[in-house]
Parts: C-alpha cells; structure tokens; sequence
C-alpha cells in the first residue's frame, strides 16, 4: 500500500492533502468548541443602542427579544422610545439607511413617568406585576407607589390599573439638567461672547 | 525669578479694567429684600431649614447641604423669611430655582461667631468641616464647592497651591480690588490653605497688567517662606487652572483630568479670604465683592454686596441709565450669559455685573459660513480643533466629538472672538458638551433599567421553573404510590364499585 502511494507522485500529493485537511480540520473543530462565543454579540450591541424602557411598542415583549428580532431581520424604526436618534445609531451600527419611524408603533414623545395617585389605590398590586423593571412598590390591600428615579415612562402599568389611579406624567428637566441648545441663528442676543464688534468700538 | 513658560493660542482683548477703578471697594447700600437660591454652587442643592415667619440672624444657617457635593447657605443679615419660592436665579437658562426670600429688618445683627483659637492645632479633618459648614465655593465664577476641591483622595499628593488673581477677562477687577485691599488676609487664607492640603510651594500669581496687585501682595507675602509671588504677561484666557498650571509649571493636566492628578490645586483670592474668615472669625461666606462696570452705570466699581441682593439693586447703587443699557451681562464678557430679568440676585459666583452701551459691546454680526482658515485652532488654549469640532457638533456626532477631546474645551470663546465668519463658536460646543453630558446620564439610566428588566426576568423564569418542579414532584409522588399498588384513582373506583354493589344488594 505505501509502495503504491510513495511510488505514484500524483497519489502521494492527494494523500498529503488530505492529511494537511484532517489536520486543519480538527484544529478549526477544536477552536470553534473551545472560543465558542456565548449568546449573538450583535443582539448584544443592539441592545446597548436601544433605550431600555422595556415598553413593549415594538411588539416585542422588552427590548432585549426586539435586538434579537432585529438581528434575525427586523426593521430598525419600531421604537418609539428611542425615536430618530436610536433610529440613526442603529443605521450606523448595521451599515444600513436609516428609515423614519413607523407610527404604526407609536410617536417620539417627551420622557414620562408614572405617578400613581396615592388616595385612590385599592392596593391590588396588578400594576406591580406589570412593571417591566419592578418599579412599583407596594403589597397586597397597601397603597402603592412608584420609585421615580428607577422608572422608565413604559406605560405598562396604566393599562391593569383597575381604578386608573395612573397618571404618566412629563418628567421635567430642572435647572441641573439644562444645556445651552445648538445656536439656530435667531436668537442672537443672549449670545455673549465678544465678537470683534467690541473691538472695533474699543478702538 | 521662577521661569514663566507660553501657552498654545490665545488673545490679547481690550482689556477696560480701569473702568471700573480697581483698587477701591464700597459696600452696596442694603437692600430690603435678599433672595437667596438653595444653589449657587455645583453639585446638588441645599435643603432650607427655615421655614417662611422665621426670623433669622446674620450668619446663620437656612439651608443645609445635602449630599458630598453640596454646600450651605446662610443669611447674610438679620430679618423675616417671607417666602421660600421658585424665582429668577442667576443662571444661563433663564429657568427659575428655589429660593429663600429674607425681608431684612435692617438692624443687621449677627449670630455669635468664633473662629478657632489656632488652626495649626487643628486636624485637617476639623479644619475640611469648618471650610465645608462656611458655605465656601469657588468665588471665581464656576461655584465649585471648596472643602471638596482640598478634601478629595485625588488630591492626596499635592505639592503646589496656586493662588489664580489672574483674572484676564476684559472689565473684571473683582480679584484685582481684593488683591490690593486685602492682601494681608489672602495671604492668610493661603497660607491655611497651602497647610489643608500639604503644599509645599504656594504661589500667587497675578497677571502683569495688574502692578498694584502684585506689590500689594509681595508686601503682604513677605513674610511667609513658602509663598512667591509670580507675575507674567497678560493674555487671555491665561486664567483658567489649566492654562495657569501650563504657564507657572510648564506641565499639562491630562486630558479629562483635573488638576490634584498632577500635585496642583487653584483658588481664587476670595476664596482665600473667605476661608481665612471662616477658620480665624467663624464667618461664612454671605458677602462677596462683585465688579458693576460698564458704560451705562455711572459709578461703576467694586461693591461689598450682601448675596441674595437683586441685581438691579446693585445697578442701581451704581447709577444705572436703563436707557442706554443694551443688555445686562452676569459675568465677563466672554464668558457669561444675558441677564433675563433683573430681579436676580448676587450670588455666589457673580463676580462681575457688567451694564454695558449697545456701541459698547455690539450684538453679535449675522453667522456666516465657515472658510477653513483656520485661525481658531490658532486662538485656541486647549490645543483642540475648533473647526472640526463645529462641524461634529453641528451634526451631532457624539463619537467625532469625544474623540477630539470636546470635554477638554474651556469655553473662553477665543475660537468665536477671532471667527472672522462671526460664527458663534462655543455656543456650538456648549450644547455639544451638555447633550454628551446628557447621553452619558442616559447610558446610566438604561444601563440600570437593563439590569433591572433582566433581573426580574431571571426570577420570574426562576419562580416558573420552582412551580414546575413542584408540579413534578406531586406527579412523580403519585406514580410511585401507583407503582407501589397504592393507586388512588383505582382505590376510588373499586370503593364506588363497592358502594354501588351494596346499594343494589339492598
């Protein structure tokens, strides 16, 4: 048998090659096994981009199932939350172009919170079951309440409230969270730094 | 002589200092109302702790800070809380802030203040406490809260205290005013200072276009062997910590750092004095001297000014022409902001007033489009790319923006002073620098909504799979009874069997 193969050069080739074949073969079984990534790297990207407010507008439950269903082929612009900022970084991120949101999920909005009307909560604990990040705190039969620093403006809760003692309410930005907006040409006289005007009647 | 050392960019502006006559100051007439905001410093506001109907003495305390980044506020004279309200503060926006309105009686009587009898035998800690219960910010015009500043593990190595009396923004004299008429009691300040933090060398540096200053305080630093006072050209903004640090040391602040990274801290000349008074007299900080310039006042000057006194009253103390007035500017000229309604009061951080005539400082020329010339990143401080800059922040590529180190802009308008395009500049870079600062909050947000979205997935699966496994072992318990001939089902049927076999024998 090796005679035949070591005496047949175009034999002796095919068998090398084959040996190297099994070789890498074995090597690439391995590495894939060994260095196997967990989970989709990419749904995980998507995730980071999307707003996390778990809303469910999508027509996914949470947004970790819609960067999943985005990776598998979804479209880009079913997240009202996020609104066109979301849209373009995700545009950016797949290398795809970017598409106005679908208001069939819904409209960009003002960031909410939820604001339960303390009086009037039976204590039924329905809207604590339906919180998406457990922001509701409360027990069966006591009144309810809402951590506003950990709630996400979702809505969810609105809708099982019994006796809809739920307002969602704009969360407003005070003094501490002002930044100066882009100047837009108008509204020049709060502008202060000295352009070469002063100068000029310096001189 | 120590060696002085340039710095990239900057520019030389007229300067108008001696409009408002430096070297003299005089007290601004008490007002009958103070209205004091709970923040006039970074970092979160103060809690009140009056309540509207208290009376309240100078130099005690109305609102409490809260939290490590906070400072205190106290009642600068005698009088009636008559309301603790929204209202006008002194801030960019325009937007309004807590604030407590004291009805002054006028008789300005203070509570009892004792300074520590020697501070040297103090522990540091001590010391950090009083400087903190004083209400001691940053008096220079950013409002960082001072016993913070010293007290942090970031500045545990500091080797070099620099007293800034620099002070290049055109009109300003503030610090100038200071640094002539008590120059005894900032070198005391410093000297207190320079032993809070460990500094070895304290230096006081005044730029040369202020001669009477750094005499004033050669004569008053004589004395003290680790002070020096150091002098060098004007240009602005040579002002700013990172800029002083760069000219007095020749060494740079890492990008995104602060100053105690490299062994230096800054403090303005007020705030010198405002903790010498705090430590030696017991005083918080509930005056400041405050420059009210500009050709529409006609007394223009320094003012010892009560804080929480309305702006216009201040205005008014200097002869104020509303007519010829163009705009009233709380701040410098490149670097503060319109004043939108007069009732504002002085605050902390109000180092300049500044009135000045529409030919003064005329409205900003229309915006032109960008040529590429590229003499912004000449004028500019922090070495940046102003050109680029603008275009990422016009279209608001966050990424770009951060990789051309936008944060380390200082916003002294060089760039938008020499645009020969008259594009306002650090407008562009002021909104950049707050919407990252905002995705940067927001990334925290959903970051800890994720983490919480996820958590309570995890325990509804893990509460799913504890009911299954129940639901299992009911089931398996069942079978083994049937295995083991104890079936209960057929147990009931064999006793229905039989009952229904007696009911028929009957």
């Amino acid at each position: 048998m090796l005679d035949i193969i070591f005496g047949n050069p175009s034999l002796l080739a095919l068998a090398a090659l084959v040996g190297i074949a099994i070789v890498f073969g074995a090597l690439l079984g391995f590495a894939a096994d060994r260095f196997e990534v967990e989970g989709n790297p990419l749904s995980d990207q998507i995730n980071a981009i999307l707003p996390q407010t778990q809303c469910g507008q999508c027509g996914y439950p949470g947004c970790r199932p819609y960067a999943e269903a985005i990776t598998d082929g979804d479209s880009i612009n079913k997240c009202p939350p996020g609104g066109e900022d979301t849209i373009q970084a995700l545009a950016n991120l797949l290398d795809v172009e970017p598409e106005p949101l679908d208001v069939e999920h819904g409209v960009e909005a003002e960031p909410t919170v939820a604001y339960i009307r303390e009086d009037e909560c039976i204590g039924c604990t329905k809207c604590i079951q339906a919180c998406p990040v457990d922001a509701i705190l409360g027990a069966s039969k006591l009144m309810h309440t809402v951590i506003i620093d950990e709630c996400t403006g979702c809505d969810l809760c609105v809708e099982p409230c019994p006796v809809d003692c739920i307002d969602m309410i704009t969360r407003e930005g005070g003094i501490q969270d002002w930044y100066w907006p882009l100047p837009d040409g108008q509204n020049r006289k709060s502008l202060i730094t000295t352009d070469r005007g002063a100068e000029q009647a310096a001189a | 002589m120590r060696q002085i050392f340039d710095i990239h960019g900057g520019i030389h502006l007229p300067e108008r200092k001696n409009m408002s006559n430096p070297g003299w100051v005089n007290d601004c007439d008490m007002p009958s109302k103070l209205f004091l905001p709970v923040t006039q410093h970074i970092g979160a506001p103060a809690r009140p702790v009056v309540k509207v109907g208290d009376t309240v003495l100078g130099g005690q305390m109305i609102a409490e800070a809260q939290g490590p980044i906070s400072v205190p506020v106290h009642a600068p004279s005698s009088g009636t809380v008559t309301a603790i309200e929204a209202r006008a503060v002194p801030h960019a926006s325009g937007l309004t802030d807590t604030c407590i309105e004291i009805s002054l009686d006028g008789k300005d009587e203070w509570v009892g203040c004792e300074g520590l009898v020697n501070w040297r035998d103090e522990t540091k800690a001590a010391l950090l406490e009083c400087v903190r219960l004083a209400g001691i910010t940053g008096l220079g015009g950013a409002g960082f809260p001072t016993a913070v500043k010293i007290g942090s593990d970031r500045g545990r190595d500091i080797h070099t205290l620099i007293i800034n009396g620099t002070e290049c923004e055109p009109y300003i004299t503030a610090d100038d005013t200071v640094m002539q008429c008590f120059a005894q009691e900032i070198v005391e300040g410093a000297e207190i200072l320079a032993h809070m933090v460990g500094a070895e060398t304290l230096l006081l540096a005044v730029e040369d276009n202020k001669p009477e200053a750094a005499d004033a305080m050669r004569q008053a630093a004589e004395a003290l062997e680790i002070a020096e006072v150091v002098t060098f050209p004007t240009k602005y903004p040579s002002g700013g910590e990172k800029q002083l640090i760069e000219i007095l040391l020749n060494a740079q602040v890492p990008s995104g750092g602060i100053p105690a990274d490299i062994g230096v801290i800054c403090q303005n000349p007020n705030t010198a004095i405002a903790v010498r008074d705090a430590l030696i007299d017991g005083k918080p900080v509930t005056h400041r001297v405050t420059t009210v310039t500009g050709m529409s006042v006609k007394e223009p000057g320094n003012r010892r000014v009560m804080l929480g006194t309305p702006i216009r009253a201040l205005l008014e103390n200097a002869g104020f022409d509303a007519d010829s007035a163009d705009r009233i500017i709380h701040g410098g000229p490149m670097m503060g902001f319109a004043v939108t309604d007069l009732d504002m009061p002085v605050v902390k951080i109000t180092n300049c007033v500044l009135a000045p005539t529409r030919s003064e400082i005329s409205p900003p020329q229309p915006q032109q489009a960008c040529i590429r010339c590229g003499v912004c990143a000449e004028a500019c401080p922090a070495s940046l790319l102003p050109q680029q800059l603008y275009w990422y922040a016009r279209a608001k590529d966050q990424e770009q923006l951060e990789r051309h180190n936008l944060m380390d802009c200082i916003e002294c308008g060089a760039c938008a002073y020499v645009c020969p395009s008259h594009i306002p500049l650090v407008q562009y870079y002021r909104s950049a620098k707050g919407s990252l600062r905002e995705t940067v909050k927001e990334r925290a947000r959903s970051d800890n909504s994720r983490a919480r979205f996820e958590a309570r997935q995890e325990r509804l699966e893990r509460e799913a799979a504890a009911r299954e496994a129940k639901r299992a072992a009911r089931k398996a318990a069942a079978e083994a009874r049937v295995k083991a001939g104890d079936d209960p089902v057929q147990a009931a049927i064999e006793r229905a069997k039989a009952k229904k076999a007696q009911q028929r024998a009957e």
